[in-house]
């Protein structure tokens, strides 16, 4: 692929976390003028690229090369990439919610004299960035104050106020309803043709990147693996790019999995979740979903989708607002409202995030694995510290976790030794129902495949097992039934007859509009 | 992240745990006993052998207790990740309170002390209320009792209001009666209670040995444990030697108020390592939303902290008022830093999540010590604070390096 007037290019790019390569070789090229799509799995490396991009990662920490406008790059901040002209606007919106538009628009780059903040140039310059971008609003107005489609245009407002030429969007609509979505894409159109502005945009959303893109670059696995033209003349073929997204063989990476399915023992009726700060915005729609004795149950979708939102409100309303539907757990409503009423009712829930939700890193693998069941290992209040010991060293030595002593602190072990802990704790609580968010992101394959074993072993004893991921191989290598989400939206029901990645993403990627409800056997 | 793994093992076996270990484990512990033993040897050679003869020794502690008692759950909260500021005009306002009981209403003594207690545990309920049910940050919850308590107690206390119940000075002043008598020139009875102490930690040692060898699971070194158990050994016969040479030719021995101390120690010390409150404390501490997410109370654990503290206030108005035999409206000014500094000379995290009470105790005997060391040797008091501010300074500093080290 060759381009007339390449605006930038990324050669080979390698980036290294420790032993894990989140990109290797990975090659962009963008044109000037253009909008260049950035697709792939979650994880696949593209907000890691991104970060390379915008100097997050320092030049040095990372191999391969950077040519932007014909010469070659080596950020080493955020302030030496944007004086270059290129933004990154970040997933997580970085606004200060205290500050007004015009402080925020601002902020790092404040127009002042010998120190001295100039109010008014600040104003009245801000108010002409806010008419470019489309945006009705006082800038004396609290960020806290505007809805989050206004606020992503305020991080736009905030971008062009520093002479971009490189505008990178990173998930830009994942928070937004369609008409703000709808608002924004016109506006990144609009920079295009009126203003010259080149842009990247990262979007899980396919048919937001059909509508707007002029290129589409694919990466998958930390590589690139593809890359589509767009035009009027030849639209963006949509099968062909999922394809591209998850087209990569399945081996053996599973163990071999006979299920034993009993009755139903699980079931979610009506299940409604807001966001926890923005109550008008639904997370989760209405799921009704269901699990049986020995069955494992995969939840499929993209970031955004809702899972773990609907887990983790289900999970003794650990997230969330307005909450509203029924639990039952072997045909009895069950009351989760809290976690603790949760765990007694027969469920667990194993984080996606082990270290800011799962460990408590300054302790060691004993006081880790029995947090969640102490009250069963105590009389009267006062541990039985030989019978906690036994059971965390039965798992240490079930799990296979690489340790010679359970009084090892959990920071020291590695990402899968971690995960082993954190499965340990919700094992020894004995629950009916184990909900695992994401149970191998971010470890090895050899200790994944662990991971999986115990996962069958768990429902070949009788549990249902609900596992959330985003690795669509590994969820049809190990489940009895999948359920698509998108949107806050379950869209499908998927017995193992119907696993194949190609349709399993399209079901994920279902636009909110097409979406029928999806009748539960 | 969905990542792809450049070596298929991970975790490449620890190395495995020999004698040295749970040495370098608790590195720390055995690093703070260890500054403690340099500067009370220090000490010992500056003020020319006063500070280790017994009755300086017995006023050192009448003279920390206070900061022993208050440091117990001071470590608790900011293991919690909070802080309690009121405790030094608890200390006043209860001291009042105590007084004026006992002065203007005629209270029995040991009535009054009950009531003191349970006005305690009442502030307590109060503070818990504001940073657990409302959900005020414990900092300004207990800044704000800090500015009501004092303000209450100089309201309530006028002059200053002296104390004329005998056996209520007694718990500060005295000792444990003799009641084995004079052995030569020793107290009988702490000889006994000491050579107790001695058989009591062997045997609690062993005991828990076997335990953790009869579940199956693989105990210390044995040297190891002979080594500990001989360390204690000669620390409690030298402490022993120093209490029962203690006094004067009529009384002497076991300070009443150790004997406090020393039980407060040692139920707060059981409590936090043994007990399911003690768990959650350090869970809370450690990691507040993986805490709530394992089915935690976590806003219950805060209530009862607070709860525990104007407990703990409370023991310390009565030690402190018994001590000084009179109330007044600023008994317990800045007694808080005090305790606060002790848990983090003592190795508490100012983050949370990390800290134990014999840490502290040790913690709040290193203050104490270099206190009444420098006013032995004759050290202007003001010139004593500012290096007290200097060890504590330096005390954080070594912990923060030694873990920058690490890694």
């Amino acid at each position: 692929m060759t381009k007339s007037d390449v605006i930038l290019k990324m050669n080979h790019i390698t980036k290294s976390f420790g032993p894990v390569k989140a990109l290797r070789e990975v090659n962009l090229e963008v044109a000037r003028g253009e909008i260049h799509a950035i697709c792939g799995e979650n994880g696949a490396g593209k907000s890691t690229l991104m970060n390379v991009l915008s100097g997050v990662y320092p030049h040095g920490s990372y191999s391969g090369e950077i040519m932007f406008n014909g010469q070659e790059c080596k950020f080493r901040k955020i302030l030496d990439s944007e004086a270059q002209g290129i933004v990154v606007i970040q997933q997580e919106l970085a606004l200060s919610p205290f500050l007004s538009i015009a402080e925020n628009i601002y902020v790092g780059n404040e127009q002042q004299h010998a120190g001295v903040i100039d109010w008014e140039e600040t104003r009245s310059k801000a108010s002409k960035i806010l008419k470019l971008v489309g945006l009705d609003e006082n800038p004396n107005t609290k960020v806290m104050d505007i809805g989050v489609g206004k606020q992503q245009l305020v991080e736009i407002a905030k971008a062009l106020s520093k002479h971009v030429t490189l505008l990178v969007l990173d998930e830009p609509t994942a928070a937004l309803n369609d008409e703000d979505s709808a608002h924004l894409l016109q506006l990144v159109r609009d920079l295009r043709d009126k203003q010259g502005v080149t842009s990247i945009i990262i979007s899980h959303k396919l048919n937001e990147i059909a509508a707007i893109a002029d290129d589409v670059t694919i990466i998958r696995d930390g590589s690139t693996v593809g890359w589509m033209a767009v035009s009027p003349e030849t639209p963006l073929d949509q099968e062909e790019l999922v394809r591209k997204m998850v087209g990569r063989e399945l081996n053996n990476l599973y163990p071999e999995h006979e299920p034993h399915i009993g009755k139903d023992i699980f079931e979610v009726r009506d299940w409604t979740v807001h966001h926890p700060l923005d109550r008008e915005r639904l997370v989760v729609n209405h799921a009704n979903f269901h699990a049986r004795s020995g069955e494992i149950v995969g939840f499929a979708g993209l970031m955004g989708a809702g899972r773990t939102e609907m887990a983790m409100s289900i999970f003794g309303h650990a997230y969330g607002s307005g909450i509203s539907g029924e639990v039952y757990v072997e045909g009895k409503k069950v009351n989760t409202s809290s976690v603790s009423r949760a765990i007694h009712a027969g469920l667990a829930y194993a984080t996606e995030d082990r270290k800011v939700f799962g460990l408590n890193l300054l302790q060691n693998i004993r006081e880790n694995a029995s947090l969640a069941s102490l009250l069963k290992h105590s009389t009267f209040g006062v541990m039985d510290g030989s019978a906690e010991r036994l059971a965390v060293e039965k798992y240490r030595k079930e799990f296979h976790i690489k340790t010679s002593t359970i009084e090892e602190k959990v920071s020291n072990l590695s990402g899968g030794n971690q995960q082993k802990v954190v499965l340990a704790k919700w094992v020894i609580s004995d629950p009916d129902i184990l909900i695992l968010d994401e149970p191998t992101r971010g470890i090895d394959v050899g200790a994944k495949y662990e991971i999986y074993e115990i996962i069958d072993e768990l429902a070949n004893q009788g549990k249902a097992v609900i596992v959330i991921s985003s690795e669509l191989p590994e969820l049809i290598g190990i489940c009895d039934r999948i359920y698509t989400m998108s949107q806050g939206v379950i869209t499908d029901d998927v017995d193992r007859k119907g696993f194949t990645q190609e349709y399993l993403m399209k079901r994920m990627t279902e636009d909110r509009k097409n979406m029928a409800k999806v009748v539960i056997k | 992240m969905s990542v792809v793994a450049e070596t298929p093992q991970e975790a490449k076996g620890k190395k495995s745990a020999g004698v040295l270990a749970p040495i370098t484990s608790n590195l720390r512990q055995y690093g703070m006993v260890g500054a403690l033993i340099v500067i009370v040897a220090v000490f010992e050679v500056l003020t020319g052998g006063v500070l280790l003869q017994p009755n300086s020794f017995v006023s050192l502690i009448q003279q920390n207790a206070y900061v022993i008692i208050l440091a117990v759950g001071m470590v608790m909260v900011i293991i919690a990740t909070h802080i309690d500021l009121s405790v030094g005009s608890l200390v006043g306002f209860i001291g009042g309170c105590a007084a004026l009981l006992m002065q203007n209403a005629n209270m029995n003594w040991f009535l009054a002390i009950i009531v003191a207690l349970i006005i305690g545990l009442a502030v307590g309920v109060w503070q818990g209320f504001w940073v657990a049910v409302v959900g005020i940050p414990g900092f300004i919850t207990t800044l704000a009792g800090m500015l009501i308590f004092r303000g209450l107690a100089t309201t309530m206390i006028n002059a200053s209001i002296p104390i004329n119940s005998v056996p209520f000075d007694a718990i500060a002043a005295d000792y444990l009666p003799n009641i084995l008598g004079f052995w030569g020139p020793f107290d009988g009875l702490s000889i006994v209670v000491g050579i107790a102490a001695i058989v009591f930690y062997a045997w609690s040692s062993m005991r828990k040995r076997a335990k953790i060898v009869r579940v199956g699971l693989v105990p210390e070194a044995i040297s190891l444990t002979y080594i500990k158990i001989g360390i204690a050994a000669v620390v409690i016969a030298f402490i022993t030697y120093l209490l029962a040479s203690s006094g004067s030719s009529s009384e002497g021995g076991i300070p009443i108020i150790l004997v406090i101390v020393a039980a407060l120690v040692f139920i707060y010390n059981f409590i936090l390592t043994r007990t399911v409150f003690g768990r959650h404390v350090y869970a809370a501490g450690g990691n507040r939303r993986a805490a709530i997410l394992s089915g935690i109370n976590t806003k219950r654990v805060d209530f009862s902290l607070f709860v525990h503290m104007g407990f703990l206030s409370a023991v310390a108005a009565i030690a402190m008022l018994s001590r000084l035999s009179s109330a007044s409206a600023s008994t317990g000014t800045s007694f808080e830093m005090d305790a606060i500094a002790a848990c983090f000379v003592g190795g508490t995290a100012v983050t949370g999540g990390i800290g134990t009470i014999p840490g502290v105790v040790i913690g709040a005997v290193v203050m104490g010590v270099i206190n009444q060391g420098l006013s032995i040797m004759g050290v202007d008091s003001a010139i004593v604070q500012t290096i007290k501010g200097l060890v504590l300074l330096l005390a954080v500093a070594v912990d923060i390096m030694s873990k920058r080290n690490r890694k």
